[in-house]
């Protein structure tokens, strides 16, 4: 858990472990944006969260890792499945989603932009800082800055979390009409 | 942590995977094979499938879905403040008593609904609620 | 310790945990199978070995001499990874328990668990998560309509009780201020009568929802709509046959035994218990004497609970879960933590 500089790359053992898990992980990444069956598409974006679980534990950050696993990969996938399930037609077929090619092209400039700031905006905070063994986080540290310094933020999740679930709600839901129920069609 | 605590972990998931594969190859081999049309058949209790199953499902599973992943992030937060109750105090109950009161607000938005009620409660809240005049011509 | 030394450890205590999760397996589908009979008043499996002790041995054996159907349908990459899904987190989860207290070889120090988390309480919830997918795969890669409407309907009630399970360890957290299991278990530990601690059961509705979530989650009776013979024929893992199906089976008691195990674990005071001032050499049995006759006693009440209740209906399952149980869990929480408060800060006006 300590980074080096280039010139002992090959000596760290956890360099290896990193490339074992970072390797797949662009894989099952690529894969998601270009499967053209939908669940497919889900199942490699399962895998690309479970690597990013395993940097996180490769970091020593436990408790965010878990969580990515019970939240990402626990309930956001398994949503997405359901939405799968609930939309197209589950069994058997191939659903074909390629995109034509400006729209390709345009979310590959998107996407590479997004890198470029992503990897500027880390190299600038953290640079060639490196992580001291000591300071690993632990679910306690996590609380504390959750409960002191970011408690108004931490409320606001919750208004957040209530407003998506409610405007799922009534995207998602509408009671039957009375034809529809005389059709026997009633989603019951 | 260190990586040393995971590593028993990290065999379990290759003896799993692997006693899982090799079982499976080992009961593939020795096993006979003598696949039959009918036997290859999507299994319906010997009666021939005759049309696709439903191409959607209910929308309400795609509604437990999203409640569970609200509930699922509420878990890490109130595991994450547990840990540290102490050192809080009254503050960090508070904060914590607004959460969950909009975490019940929220419960109780879906429960009135009608997105927790399914089949002969659903039907009964779609007499009571959507169609009671219907109900009233059907009782006269 | 060495890097070797390290890995040895890690590998004999592996080695050991699959061992034990395997032949674990053997006995419990024996033991539920002759409770089942007994309280049907039938005799259960009498033939092979002393009182059909090796029918879960000749069944296995049998299941995999038997041929594995692969319908015509099937996506088959996925359809080989949902036995694999449903085994490993099964075999993962074990590894956090600790089975008996830690002793001493030479100079060191051995846990009798896998390993140490210090977030162990969210690996357990994490992993048993992933058990979803395995439901998820077998159904949607089976290509047939019942394992599918099974799948679908198994994956909205693991979810639901997921959510009941981890709420209820709220509380326990609370209580006992780690997420480690090791430190939950110490700190159930005591002197009163020589060995009898504060468990974590006096966290009643903690305790009883945190099992009740347990049989849900393992789809057991009488949650069992999963594979509800009279609706969907097996449910999700009809399309399997042979060893493939073994597989799931075994998932399905190794999950009733982690269920029992964590429940003993983290509300039963662990491997904690009286070794009536036995010697040092000897008094380390003990512990892992207690840890099993607790869960074992636990298993019983799945069992028993399979054998009294009739199936629910799905909508009833879903209410029960989402309107009974979840509700009172929350105020279960708000309830616990305002009393623990009060004891452990005074009134918040005072």
């Amino acid at each position: 858990m300590v980074a080096v500089t280039a010139g002992d790359w090959f000596s760290t053992p956890e360099n290896y472990v990193f490339l074992a898990i970072a390797l797949p992980l662009v894989f099952a990444g690529w894969r998601v944006v270009t499967s053209s069956n939908v669940v497919h598409a889900v199942l490699y974006l399962v895998g690309a969260l479970g690597g990013s679980a395993a940097l996180f534990l490769l970091l020593g950050a436990e408790f965010v890792a878990w969580a990515v696993v019970l939240v990402y990969i626990g309930a956001v996938v398994v949503l997405f499945l359901f939405g799968i399930m609930i939309t197209r037609a589950p069994i058997g077929v191939e659903v074909e989603l390629s995109h034509p090619l400006r729209v390709r092209i345009s979310a590959a400039l998107v996407s590479g932009a997004l890198f470029v700031l992503i990897a500027i905006a880390a190299l600038t905070a953290f640079g060639s800082e490196s992580i001291p063994e000591a300071e690993v986080t632990r679910t306690a540290d996590i609380g504390q800055s959750i409960f002191e310094r970011f408690v108004i933020p931490f409320e606001v999740v919750s208004v957040v979390l209530l407003a998506a679930l409610v405007g799922g709600i009534v995207i998602a839901r509408r009671d039957p009409s009375p034809e529809e129920i005389a059709a026997g069609k009633e989603t019951l | 942590m260190t990586l040393a605590d995971y590593l028993p972990i990290a065999l379990m998931f290759v003896l799993g995977v692997g006693f899982a594969s090799v079982a499976m190859y080992f009961s593939w081999r020795i096993a006979p094979k003598k696949p039959t049309p009918e036997k290859l058949a999507p299994y319906e209790c010997g009666i021939v499938p005759l049309q696709e199953p439903a191409q959607r499902f209910p929308v309400k599973f795609y509604m437990v879905a999203m409640l569970f992943v609200i509930f699922d992030v509420e878990i890490i937060f109130l595991f994450a403040w547990a840990v540290r109750f102490d050192q809080f105090g009254w503050a960090g109950i508070a904060a914590v008593g607004i959460f969950v009161a909009l975490l019940i607000e929220t419960l109780v938005y879906v429960w009135k609904r009608g997105a927790l009620d399914w089949n002969v409660a659903r039907r009964a809240r779609y007499r009571r609620v959507v169609a009671p005049e219907r109900v009233q011509e059907e009782a006269a | 310790m060495t890097g070797w030394e390290t890995l040895l450890t890690a590998a004999i205590k592996v080695a050991v945990a699959f061992a034990l999760l395997l032949s674990l397996t053997i006995v419990l589908v024996w033991f539920e199978r002759k409770i089942v009979a007994d309280m049907q008043n039938r005799l259960g499996p009498t033939r092979a070995g002393p009182y059909g002790m090796l029918q879960t041995v000749a069944d296995g054996v049998k299941l995999l001499f038997k041929e594995s159907v692969t319908p015509r349908r099937v996506e088959f990459a996925l359809y080989i990874a949902a036995p694999i899904a449903a085994l490993v987190p099964a075999l993962l989860i074990f590894l956090v328990i600790p089975i008996g207290r830690p002793f001493t070889l030479g100079d060191r120090v051995i846990d009798l668990a896998g390993t140490d988390l210090n977030v162990a309480v969210l690996y357990v919830l994490a992993l048993s998560s992933l058990a979803v997918y395995a439901v998820v795969l077998a159904g949607w890669s089976s290509g047939s309509k019942y394992p599918l409407l099974g799948a679908v309907r198994a994956s909205a009630q693991m979810i639901s009780y997921e959510a009941a399970m981890g709420l209820a360890l709220v509380p326990v957290i609370l209580f006992t201020g780690t997420t480690s299991i090791r430190a939950i278990v110490d700190a159930q530990a005591g002197e009163f009568l020589s060995f009898l601690g504060i468990w974590n059961i006096v966290l009643v509705p903690s305790f009883l929802i945190f099992f009740i979530a347990g049989v849900a989650e393992t789809n057991r009776a009488p949650f069992d709509l999963v594979e509800a013979e009279s609706e969907i024929v097996g449910g999700y893992h009809t399309e399997y046959s042979g060893f493939r199906f073994a597989l799931f089976f075994l998932a399905e008691y190794i999950n009733i035994f982690n269920i029992s195990a964590l429940t003993t674990t983290l509300f039963l005071g662990g491997w904690h218990g009286p070794t009536f001032g036995a010697p040092e050499w000897l008094a380390w049995v003990f512990p892992i004497v207690w840890f099993f006759v607790k869960t074992v006693a636990l298993v019983f009440v799945f069992v028993w609970i399979r054998a009294s209740l009739p199936r629910m209906r799905y909508d009833q399952l879903m209410q029960f879960g989402w309107k009974r149980l979840i509700p009172l869990t929350l105020v279960w929480i708000i309830l616990s933590t305002v009393a623990i408060g009060f004891r452990r800060f005074g009134a918040p006006w005072g």
